[in-house]
C-alpha cells in the first residue's frame, strides 16, 4: 500500500482508497503584469482518477483554464509564474520536470482538446499528417504506419469514410467534424489523462449532443481519467462523476455530481444554478441574477471573494477567508461559513421539479 | 415581486394586428463563377419563410448554425437585401422602399448584435454611442442638445448603467456593460421592434440573466416586439412567447412557446430538445442524436429538407415538399407525417 502524499487526497472522499492518476495540490499561479500581480489560481487542489470525469466549473476568469493549462506546462512564463503547490501525475510533480521530460508526457499521457478546432489545426496541413505527426514523435513508427493508425482514429472518433478525410484538409470539415480530429489527435497516443477545455461550447446542440455520446464512449472503451473544464452546467450533469466549482482563483465547492445538484452549499453554486433558464417551467418571470462584478483578481482580496456578491454575507465573510470544510456527506467540501444555514434551505427551483417533457418518444407516438 | 408568466400577458400568442408581417421571404447568394466557366451556385439561404409578429410580442428563430436564421433576422431591417419576399411594418411594405425612405423607417426597427466586442466603435464614447442614432434622426426629432443628454441619462439609468460612465471608451466596460450599451443604443429612438441577434450567447451565465431580465423589463414597460434569433433553447424558452424552429433555410415549426417545447409535432423540433443537456443528473438522457451534419444549402436534399436525418422518414418525404400549414390552434408545422 502506497502511503498517501498529502491531505487533499484524503478530503477527495470518493475513491481515496486507490491512488490517483493526477493530483493538483495547492497550486497557485500568478501572472506579473504592468499593473500588478494577477492571482489567477489560489491554492486549488483536485484529484483525478483513472476512468474517472471531473467537471471544473466558473465563470469566465475564475482560472479553470489556467488551472488545466498548467497541468499541460503550456502557460507562458513570464509573465506566469508557479507560485506554490505541486501538479502530481502518477506520483510525480510535472513542475519539477525539464522541458525535455515534459514532452514525453504531453500529447502522449495527458492531452488536451481546446474550444476552438479551427484555430487549434493547422490550416496547411492534412489532419491525417497532423494525427501521424503525434503518433510518430512518441511512438516509434515508420510514416505509412503513423497514417495507418491516423485512420484508425478518425474511425474511432466515428468519422465517415476515414480513408478520404485522412487526406483533407481542415478547411473541409464541418464545425463538429474538426472536434471531432481534435479528439482523435488528443487520443492517438492512449492518454491516461484527458482534460477537455469547454469541448461542445463552440458547437451546434445537436453537434454537443454527438461529441458528448462520443467522449462518454471514448471513455468507457479506453478508461482514461477526463477533466471537463466547462461553464454549462447541462454538460456537468450528464458527463460528470464529480465537480469542482471555482470562483476568483479557488475552489469553492466540491461534491460527486449528484450530490452538488441535490444539495448545493455554496451561495455561488446556488446563484449560478438559479441565474440559468431551464428547459422546464419551473423558472418563470424573473431570473436570479447575481449583483455586481467578479473583483478584479490583481486586487488582493481579503475575506471571501464573493463576499460582495453574496446574499448570505456576514460581517466574518469581509474579514476571513472561508477554509474548505468537509459538508455532511463524504467528499461535499464547502468554502463558506455558512453552509449549515444554507444547507436548512431548499435547493433553487429548477433543478427540483421535473422537466416538462424531456422523454420523447421517437417511434413517432406521443404520450 | 412580479407574478410568474406576468410577462406572457403582454401579448397573446396569435397576434391580433401585426406590427411586423414577413411573407415567402428568400435570400438565395450566387456564388462566384469558377475559373474554368463553372457556373456559380445558388445557396437558398432563406428559403419562402413567412411569419407575423406582434406588438410587444417575442418570436424566437432557433435552429443550428447555417440555417437562415440570422440572414432572416437582417433581411428584416433589409440589412442583407433579401432576393424575393413581402416585408411589412404596420401595413407598409419595406421591400419597394429607397433606401433613404428606409433608413427613416429603421428609427422603428432596431437590431442587438451578438458580439458587444465588435459591435461597439472603439473610438467613441459611450455616451456618443447611445447618442449616434438620435443624432442621425435630430431633424426629425427636433431634439435640442439639453434634452439630448437627459434622454441620454435616462437612457443609462433604463439599462442599469451610471450616467457617469457616458465619457468611458467601449473597452472601459465589461462584456455584460457593453451589451447593455448596445441595448441603451437600440432603444434610444423608441423602436417598436428590435431584432435581437444572439444578444446573450457570448455572455457568462449570471451576467446573461441580467441581461435577459433587463430585455424581458423593456418590452414590459414599452411594448416592444423582439425577433430573437438564438440557439440556445433554454434562454429561448425563458423569453418567447412563440418560436419558429427553422431547418436549412425554413420554418419546419412555428408554434406558442409552450406547446413547442411540451408538445413538438416536427421531428427535428423533437430532436432539438432532446438534445440540450439537461443540469439534472437524475433525468437519464434519452435522446436520439442525429446522424451527421446539416446537408449543404447550395444542394439542398430533394422533398422533405429534413429527410436525410429523420428517423421517421417515408418515401413520400424524399419526393414532396411538405408544406408549412395549420395542425391546432395556431401549431404550423412542415412535416407529412404529423
Amino acid at each position: 500500500m502506497i502511503s498517501r502524499v498529502n491531505s487533499s487526497t484524503d478530503m477527495s472522499g470518493q475513491l481515496s482508497h486507490q491512488v490517483p492518476l493526477l493530483e493538483i495540490d495547492q497550486l497557485s499561479i500568478h501572472f506579473d503584469t504592468i499593473s500588478g500581480t494577477v492571482r489567477s489560481v489560489n491554492g486549488v487542489c483536485y484529484t483525478l482518477h483513472a476512468g474517472e470525469t471531473l467537471g471544473v466549473v466558473g465563470e469566465s476568469g475564475c482560472g479553470k483554464s489556467v488551472t488545466a493549462l498548467s497541468i499541460m506546462r503550456l502557460i507562458p512564463m513570464p509573465p506566469g509564474r508557479f507560485a506554490g503547490g505541486a501538479i502530481r501525475y502518477n506520483g510525480v510533480d510535472l513542475l519539477t520536470l525539464s522541458e525535455k521530460e515534459m514532452r514525453k508526457i504531453r500529447g502522449n499521457r495527458i492531452s488536451m482538446i481546446f474550444q476552438d478546432p479551427m484555430s487549434s489545426l493547422n490550416p496547411v496541413m492534412t489532419i491525417g499528417v497532423q494525427i501521424a505527426e503525434t503518433i510518430m514523435l512518441h511512438q516509434k513508427l515508420s510514416k505509412k504506419e503513423a497514417l495507418l493508425r491516423a485512420t484508425d482514429m478518425l474511425r474511432l472518433v466515428q468519422i465517415a469514410e476515414p480513408e478520404r478525410r485522412v487526406n483533407e484538409y481542415p478547411y473541409q470539415l464541418s464545425g463538429g467534424m474538426r472536434q471531432r480530429v481534435m479528439i482523435a489527435l488528443a487520443l492517438a497516443c492512449n492518454p491516461e489523462v484527458l482534460i477537455a477545455d469547454e469541448p461542445t461550447t463552440a458547437l451546434d446542440v445537436t453537434i454537443q449532443a454527438q461529441i458528448i455520446e462520443l467522449l462518454k464512449d471514448l471513455q468507457e472503451k479506453l478508461g482514461m481519467g477526463v477533466i471537463m473544464i466547462t461553464h454549462d452546467l447541462g454538460v456537468v450533469a450528464e458527463t460528470c462523476d464529480r465537480v469542482v466549482v471555482m470562483y476568483a482563483g479557488r475552489k469553492v465547492e466540491e461534491a460527486s455530481t449528484e450530490d452538488l445538484f441535490a444539495r448545493p452549499l455554496h451561495p455561488y453554486t446556488r446563484a449560478l444554478m438559479a441565474s440559468m433558464p431551464a428547459m422546464n417551467a419551473a423558472v418563470e418571470g424573473r431570473l436570479l441574477e447575481i449583483p455586481g462584478m467578479v473583483a478584479a483578481s490583481h486586487e488582493l482580496i481579503r475575506g471571501c471573494a464573493f463576499a460582495g456578491r453574496c446574499s448570505y454575507a456576514v460581517e466574518r465573510c469581509k474579514q476571513e477567508t472561508p477554509p474548505l470544510t468537509e459538508a455532511g456527506n463524504v467528499g461535499h467540501l464547502v468554502a463558506c461559513f455558512r453552509w449549515q444555514d444554507i444547507a436548512q434551505q431548499a435547493a433553487p427551483a429548477a433543478l427540483v421539479a421535473p422537466p416538462v417533457s424531456p422523454q420523447y418518444d421517437f417511434t413517432g407516438a406521443r404520450s | 415581486m412580479k407574478p410568474a408568466n406576468m410577462h406572457l400577458q403582454a401579448a397573446p400568442h396569435l397576434p391580433r394586428t401585426p406590427l411586423l408581417e414577413v411573407r415567402n421571404l428568400r435570400k438565395h447568394y450566387v456564388t462566384p463563377a469558377g475559373m474554368f466557366g463553372k457556373s456559380g451556385r445558388v445557396v437558398q439561404a432563406v428559403e419562402d419563410v413567412s411569419f407575423s409578429l406582434a406588438t410587444g410580442e417575442t418570436l424566437s428563430l432557433v435552429g443550428e448554425s447555417g440555417c437562415g436564421k440570422t440572414t432572416t433576422g437582417k433581411s428584416v431591417l433589409r440589412l442583407i437585401e433579401p432576393t424575393s419576399g413581402s416585408i411589412s411594418m404596420e401595413g407598409e411594405e419595406l421591400l419597394g422602399l429607397s433606401a433613404k425612405e428606409m433608413r427613416l423607417r429603421r428609427q422603428d426597427m432596431q437590431i442587438i448584435f451578438q458580439d458587444p466586442y465588435a459591435s461597439l466603435n472603439p473610438r467613441m464614447r459611450a455616451g456618443d454611442i447611445v447618442a449616434e442614432p438620435m443624432r442621425n434622426f435630430r431633424a426629425q426629432n427636433q431634439s435640442s442638445t439639453k434634452s439630448e443628454v437627459d434622454k441620454l441619462a435616462w437612457l443609462f439609468s433604463k439599462v442599469g448603467l451610471r450616467p457617469e460612465t457616458m465619457k468611458k471608451y467601449a473597452y472601459e466596460f465589461s462584456g455584460g456593460q457593453r451589451q447593455r450599451l448596445g441595448i441603451a443604443r437600440a432603444l434610444s429612438l423608441n423602436p417598436k421592434l428590435i431584432v435581437c441577434d444572439e444578444p446573450v450567447s457570448a455572455l457568462d451565465v449570471s451576467v446573461q440573466a441580467q441581461v435577459i431580465n433587463l430585455l424581458m423589463d423593456l418590452q414590459q414597460e414599452f411594448g416592444i416586439a423582439y425577433l430573437f434569433v438564438a440557439h440556445d433553447l433554454a434562454v429561448v424558452r425563458h423569453i418567447s412567447h412563440r418560436v419558429a424552429v427553422m431547418y436549412l433555410g425554413k420554418i419546419v415549426e412555428l408554434t406558442d412557446r409552450d406547446t413547442l417545447f411540451s408538445r413538438p409535432l416536427h421531428p427535428y423540433t423533437q430532436i432539438l430538445l432532446s438534445a440540450v443537456p439537461q443540469p439534472n443528473p437524475k433525468v437519464k438522457a434519452t435522446r436520439q442524436v442525429l446522424r451527421g451534419d446539416p446537408p449543404s444549402p447550395a444542394n439542398p436534399p430533394s422533398g422533405c429538407r429534413f429527410h436525410t436525418r429523420c428517423p421517421q422518414a417515408q418515401a413520400i418525404c424524399k419526393e414532396k415538399d411538405p408544406e408549412l400549414s395549420t395542425r391546432s390552434d395556431g401549431h404550423w408545422v412542415a412535416c407529412h407525417l404529423q
